[in-house]
């Protein structure tokens, strides 16, 4: 292979004059990682009402769960990145229009907000199947308490439901995070953009792309171990 | 705002949309979808054996690519893939490879994990007298994959493979990183072209809306069909 390595090119000035080129892609991980929280927060409050609105007796609040999930599940990330970024500025009234488009870090809000629309439908299905995954016999047996349908949630279904699905709501956490990649195409500088921008810079392409792997696979592995230790953190004592 | 939406802009662009754009779009769905099925197969079994090593490979494989975003993936190998055709075919320069053919070696390389994932579960979920009937018979271990685990394993399998597939139908819009004319891309060229960005991404999302939704009620349709009854 006739390609010149240079591992040192990490502790070299970037163009940006703002550090090496080891400080740009850790400037990258800190907005995957800042991303990927913020829109977990949406995507967990919004997925939980969705999944429980889908699991209630009522059948216009089924019918909303059902349209919600289909709709963000059907059109694909990019797209819908490019219908919060381009499109609903335009749609909206001139005044708000505007506004969105003056704010300052555009790009960061719009990838929260679309990463956690869109992983809200994700955490909607876990909810739901988490719920549906319980035993009938708790919901009669809080009704058969006195309590009301938000009190058997609160207190009875979700608790149980959600130590249930705490594995796939890691994996979805998971997709979360390395779906903020989506977002470099409207100039989130997160860590594959400024790895990109690193390749485009400097001409190392492969040390460049493994900085970025090793990086990924680290916050990976991060991550299922603090979900392997809330597991046993939450853990019912002496159930299962 | 939508008072002045403009459909003419959509229609005259629908020729190059479709025959332009969907057709590369479909084109690397499905043979992406072949290519990763029958690779992930191979994975899977790999992962399965009871070979020294081998299974560790096939692990490590699947582990890292899906825990890399698959536009790093789609970025790495296609920086990747001349050095690699470099290497296979002995030239002294890299090749110079095709936005399809990379975009293609990408796709299968990085699905085969996903598919990998779904026939490791298939196979684990055959009773493990079958595999041992089999050996019993005389067969070798290929024979008895061919002819008696397989077979069962893509039958119960095959809605979550499809729908894995619509997940690879989305997924190919991220060749657009690459400027690639996909449906998508397509799209979004004529956007930039005649500022038009409302227009086109709203009917790119109606379009990929309609295709997934159609497709998803059809697996589901077809999983109610040919799912045996224990």
């Amino acid at each position: 292979m006739n390609y010149n390595w240079n591992w040192g090119i990490f502790f070299e000035a970037s163009p940006e004059g703002t550090g090496t080129y080891a400080d740009m892609l850790l400037s990258g991980l800190l907005w995957t990682v800042v991303t990927a929280l913020c829109a977990w927060v949406i995507a967990f409050f919004l997925g939980s009402l969705i999944g429980v609105m889908r699991t209630l007796p009522s059948k216009p609040a089924n019918a909303i769960g059902t349209a919600y999930v289909e709709l963000f599940r059907n059109i694909p990330l990019l797209v819908q990145m490019f219908l919060w970024y381009f499109v609903l500025p335009e749609v909206l009234p001139e005044s708000w229009g505007g506004w969105i488009k003056q704010l300052p870090n555009a790009p960061f809000y719009t990838a929260v907000v679309c990463l956690g629309f869109f992983t809200a439908s994700r955490v909607a299905e876990q909810v739901r199947a988490g719920i549906q995954a319980l035993p009938r016999g708790q919901k009669n047996a809080g009704t058969a308490m006195g309590l009301t349908v938000s009190q058997t949630y609160r207190y009875v279904l979700l608790p149980n439901a959600y130590r249930m699905i705490l594995p796939p709501l890691t994996s979805e956490f998971l997709n979360n995070l390395k779906n903020t990649s989506v977002a470099l195409t409207i100039g989130l500088l997160e860590l594959t953009a400024r790895a990109r921008a690193m390749q485009e810079f400097s001409f190392q392409v492969f040390e460049a792309f493994t900085a970025a792997t090793i990086l990924y696979v680290l916050i990976n592995i991060v991550v299922i171990f603090t979900s392997g230790w809330i597991e046993r953190r939450v853990a019912v004592p002496g159930h299962r | 705002m939508l008072s002045n939406f403009d459909f003419s802009v959509i229609t005259s662009a629908l020729p190059y949309l479709f025959l332009d754009g969907m057709r590369f779009t479909l084109t690397l769905t499905a043979l992406a979808a072949f290519g990763g099925i029958v690779l992930g197969t191979l994975i899977a079994m790999m992962r399965l054996s009871s070979l020294p090593v081998i299974p560790l490979v096939a692990k490590g494989y699947v582990n890292l690519m899906r825990s890399l975003p698959l536009v790093l993936v789609i970025f790495w190998f296609y920086f990747l893939v001349p050095y690699l055709g470099q290497w296979v075919t002995g030239a002294d320069r890299p090749m110079s490879v095709g936005a399809f053919t990379s975009s293609l070696v990408t796709f299968t390389l990085f699905e085969a994990a996903y598919f990998s994932e779904i026939m490791r579960a298939g196979i684990q979920s055959i009773p493990k007298g079958q595999a041992a009937a089999a050996s019993a018979l005389g067969l070798t271990y290929f024979a008895s994959m061919r002819s008696v685990i397989l077979p069962q394993v893509f039958r119960n399998m095959t809605p979550i493979l499809l729908t894995q597939t619509i997940v690879l139908f989305q997924d190919t819009s991220l060749v657009y990183v690459l400027s690639i004319t996909d449906f998508l891309g397509a799209a979004s060229k004529i956007a930039q072209r005649d500022g038009r960005l409302v227009e086109m991404y709203l009917f790119a999302a109606v379009v990929y809306f309609a295709v997934c939704f159609v497709a998803s009620m059809a697996v589901r349709h077809l999983q109610k069909k040919i799912a045996i009854i224990r």
